[in-house]
């Protein structure tokens, strides 16, 4: 009875041991832990950035201020592209992880569509400000808004030359580790991107337009 | 001792790929994130339009619906669950989110503070840059 006990006891507690006893985490976990360790330095990097754009936000010396600038149609067009692309890109590594090629390019394809029609709503932003005079060198508050917003535009811009590439090696490669391990950082890259242009509609376009 | 476990790598949705089951429930996931992400998003939307609302708690709950949909996002879209496999990211996680904390409150803060300190100066100053 007591032996059969202290048995249970061994066996639930080996069923249970933690992590750090498991012995070396796999590669995939190692690569992806590091990445989530640049990603969140990354975003550390944008909290600064938006900082400086609240602290900066009605310094606008005489110029156009938000209310003005901003509109709400193309950030919600924006924003709806995004999501959708974080959304395919979701089905994108859920693809891979299945290891068929037709879905993950399909996938890719649209993500691909919708982070490049966000940067051209974008850019169509920009050049649309940059024209009535409203440039970075406008006032304060204009070029803390190029600065974060540009950013971001840039990690995107990034995002879509990477994503490129990784179909590249997909085509090439196939599914090999190497392959499977730089498409769940992109992965990461895009979510990532998306939390924060939440933020970034948040503060910048919708508390620029209230009173 | 097949339940030995290891540590998730961050945005895996499970531990043990079980390649039908996890391809249609892992669908379900990302699809219920999406429609949550939608509903708040529409709901920023709403709440920083309408007149409805005092307008002095707008931009408190703008703030709220952020968060929650930075939730949606990190619960739904990258996999960031309580469990032991996920202590390691979620840790990192924390420490992200308390520095970002500390840079943008600090520093509205000590702006804030400066200005509440130059009252007249600052004043002026802001009279020079708006006008």
């Amino acid at each position: 009875m007591n032996i059969a006990v202290a048995v249970d006891d061994e066996v639930s507690h080996e069923a249970q041991s933690s992590a750090s006893e498991a012995g070396p985490a796999a590669k995939r976990v190692v690569v992806g832990y590091g990445f989530w360790i640049f990603l969140l330095s990354d975003i550390v990097m944008f909290a600064a950035i938006f900082a400086a754009y609240a602290v900066l936000a009605h310094a606008t010396a005489g110029g156009p201020g938000g209310v003005l600038l901003f509109n709400q149609r193309s950030v919600a067009i924006e924003t709806g592209c995004l999501l959708a692309s974080s959304f395919t890109c979701g089905l994108m590594s859920l693809a891979t992880g299945s290891r068929r090629y037709a879905g993950t390019y399909l996938a890719a394809l649209i993500t691909f569509v919708l982070g490049a029609s966000f940067l051209a709503l974008e850019l169509r932003e920009f050049a649309g400000m940059i024209a009535i005079g409203a440039g970075p060198q406008r006032s304060a508050f204009l070029s803390a808004f190029f600065t974060l917003v540009g950013c971001h535009g840039l990690h995107v811009t990034a995002g879509l030359v990477w994503l490129t590439v990784m179909m590249a090696q997909v085509a090439i490669k196939g599914f090999r580790p190497t392959v499977e391990r730089r498409l769940l950082c992109f992965s990461l890259f895009w979510h990532a991107l998306d939390i924060v242009w939440v933020w970034l509609f948040t503060v910048v376009y919708l508390m620029g337009v209230l009173s | 001792m097949t339940d030995t476990q290891y540590d998730r790598a961050p945005g895996d949705a499970t531990a043990l790929p079980d390649v039908e089951q996890g391809t249609s429930s892992g669908v379900l996931v990302y699809t219920s994130g999406l429609f949550l992400a939608v509903v708040l998003t529409a709901m920023s939307f709403w709440v920083a339009n309408t007149s409805l609302l005092w307008a002095g708690g707008v931009s408190l709950g703008l703030t709220v619906l952020a968060i929650a949909q930075m939730g949606v996002h990190l619960v739904f879209f990258l996999h960031v669950t309580t469990g032991p496999d996920n202590t390691n990211n979620v840790m990192a996680l924390a420490f992200g989110v308390l520095i970002v904390a500390l840079v943008v409150v600090g520093s509205l803060l000590i702006m804030a503070d400066l200005n509440d300190n130059m009252m007249l100066a600052a004043e002026l100053m802001n009279l020079q840059m708006q006008h």
